[in-house]
């Protein structure tokens, strides 16, 4: 990378969810910048609207207002198509719940994006049995989910993630579900491939464990964002939460 | 693996390169034939209402098949056996048919298997909801998901009316022996056989497809965010 570039670009986005006569506000102006290549984590306490900001940047829904940059490209102006191919090519989600495919071995989850992204069937089997390696999952390949363990699923899912050489990495509570060491392992995973292959990790979490692979978090508090913190300004902050937690 | 940005970011500014998501048809048939295969028993238990209508269906023609073969041979006997059995043949009548009766019986069973079909392939596109949403997070367009929900049904279709209408078909071979011998089957226009059979056939995929088009559709058109949210 010879110019460092934003890759997610959120001007003044705000979210509104009609529930009957009651309007719940839960983003209420975020303006956020995303360096390509980063490790970035968003923090912040349940329902301060994490997950509403996440869809808006995977192009899973759409602000009520204000607008979503991908790579320069506003979300917004995209149709069906070019929104699949969005989530296809650039985009690779990672959820709390996992969400592999339940009918399917854990290599069919993976070449399934290469699969709609119209590679061709040797290649992808290829390619997803390198990606399976890569988070050591290489032997497991013909399991199904329930054969294997949160963290071997979310393991999928991440090879999954990276079935099309995305941009982009969002992970929504990856580690929720996972007990410590799992989650863990499971971070650093994230840390690793965010660093090799330049990828930028975006990453919702209460963990503080995060914390430290990142390069760069975004608190978030009751739909605003509250402060961001680069990876040097956050060994102040690291100090104080361990202080409180204490 | 360091370039693995590069070329994705070129795409995506390059308007010269077509931003196309595709899934092949091999692969849909194969995708939604493994889906049956995996939950079998789910399947099957969809399948089974249509295999019944359909049986009963095929029941009912070859029936009539049966009783045209034993006319054909001009025996008044057998005009007189048929008779006992309950068919309603005038003297000048040359062929046999299902009475009106019948025919509104098969009728209201195909409707009520149709309705069955209906119910049990929206609990199985509920039961669904997240992988369909997960496709969707992974590239799959509305369509995609239209053809895969439409083919399983078609392959459902096709092996559980064929089985009805075999079965059904059997069963009223059986019965034409049970009443008038062997001949029964002996004389069946074959014909006329093969044209019931794959009528029956033809009528439960067709029942399948319509009975699946509604939660198919409903399935396709499901935003991703929806789709994840349920709790499963
Ligand atoms: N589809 C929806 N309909 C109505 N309200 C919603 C919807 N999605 C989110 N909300 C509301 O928006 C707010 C933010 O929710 P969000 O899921 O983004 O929180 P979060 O930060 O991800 O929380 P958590 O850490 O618990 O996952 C909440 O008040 C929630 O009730
Ligand atoms: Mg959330």
């Amino acid at each position: 990378m010879t110019t460092t570039k934003n890759i997610v670009r959120v001007t003044n986005v705000t979210k509104t969810f009609q529930l009957g006569k009651i309007a719940v506000h839960a983003l209420k102006g975020v303006d956020l910048e995303i360096p390509t290549g980063q490790y970035v984590s968003i923090m912040g306490p349940s329902g301060s609207g994490k997950s509403t900001l996440f869809n808006m940047i995977g192009g899973l829904d759409k602000p009520t207002s204000g607008k979503v940059y991908i790579d320069e490209v506003d979300v917004s102006q995209l149709d069906a198509y070019e929104l699949a191919w969005l989530r296809c090519r650039k985009i690779g989600y990672i959820f709390q719940t996992f969400n592999i495919i339940q009918v399917m071995t854990a290599l069919e989850n993976v070449t399934l994006p290469m699969t709609f992204a119209g590679m061709h069937n040797d290649e992808a089997i290829e390619k997803g049995m390198d990606l399976l390696d890569l988070v050591g999952l290489g032997d497991r390949f013909q399991h199904k989910p329930f054969e294997l363990s949160g963290g071997q699923q979310q393991r999928v899912a991440i090879a999954r993630a990276l079935a099309n050489d995305p941009a982009i990495i969002l992970a929504d509570e990856p580690t929720g579900n996972l007990d410590l060491n799992t989650g863990e392992e499971i971070i650093s995973l994230l840390q690793n491939l965010s660093h090799e292959r330049n990828v930028t990790v975006i990453s919702a979490t209460h963990d503080i464990k995060m914390l430290n692979v990142s390069d760069l978090v975004v608190w978030i508090r009751d739909g605003r964002i509250d402060k961001t913190e680069s990876r040097d300004e956050l060994t102040i902050s690291i100090g104080r939460i361990d202080a409180r937690s204490a | 693996m360091q370039d693995s940005v590069g070329p994705t970011n070129a795409e995506m500014s390059d308007p010269g390169i077509s931003r196309q998501v595709v899934l092949p048809l091999r692969k849909s048939v194969e995708i939604a034939y493994n889906s049956i295969r995996v939950r079998f028993f789910r399947s099957l238990i969809t399948t089974m209402s249509l295999v019944l209508a359909v049986s009963f269906l095929s029941f009912v023609n070859v029936s009539t098949d049966v009783a045209n073969g034993l006319l054909a041979t001009g025996d008044p006997e057998l005009r007189q056996a048929l008779v006992r059995a309950g068919y309603d043949l005038k003297p000048e009548d040359r062929r046999a048919d299902s009475s009106p009766k019948q025919r509104w019986i098969v009728l209201l069973s195909l409707l009520v298997c149709a309705v069955g079909i209906v119910n049990a392939q929206l609990m199985a596109v509920t039961e669904r909801f997240r992988e369909i949403g997960t496709m969707k997070c992974l590239g799959a367009l509305d369509r995609f998901v239209l053809r895969l929900f439409l083919l399983e049904a078609g392959m459902q279709g096709l092996v559980g009316a064929a089985a009805g209408a075999v079965g059904g078909a059997f069963f009223a071979l059986m019965n034409g022996v049970f009443f008038f011998g062997r001949q029964a089957v002996v004389l069946v226009p074959v014909g006329d056989l093969l044209m019931s059979l794959s009528t029956a056939t033809a009528a439960g995929c067709l029942l399948s497809l319509i009975g699946v088009s509604y939660p198919a559709w409903v399935a396709a058109r499901m935003q991703p965010v929806e789709a994840m949210r349920v709790e499963q």
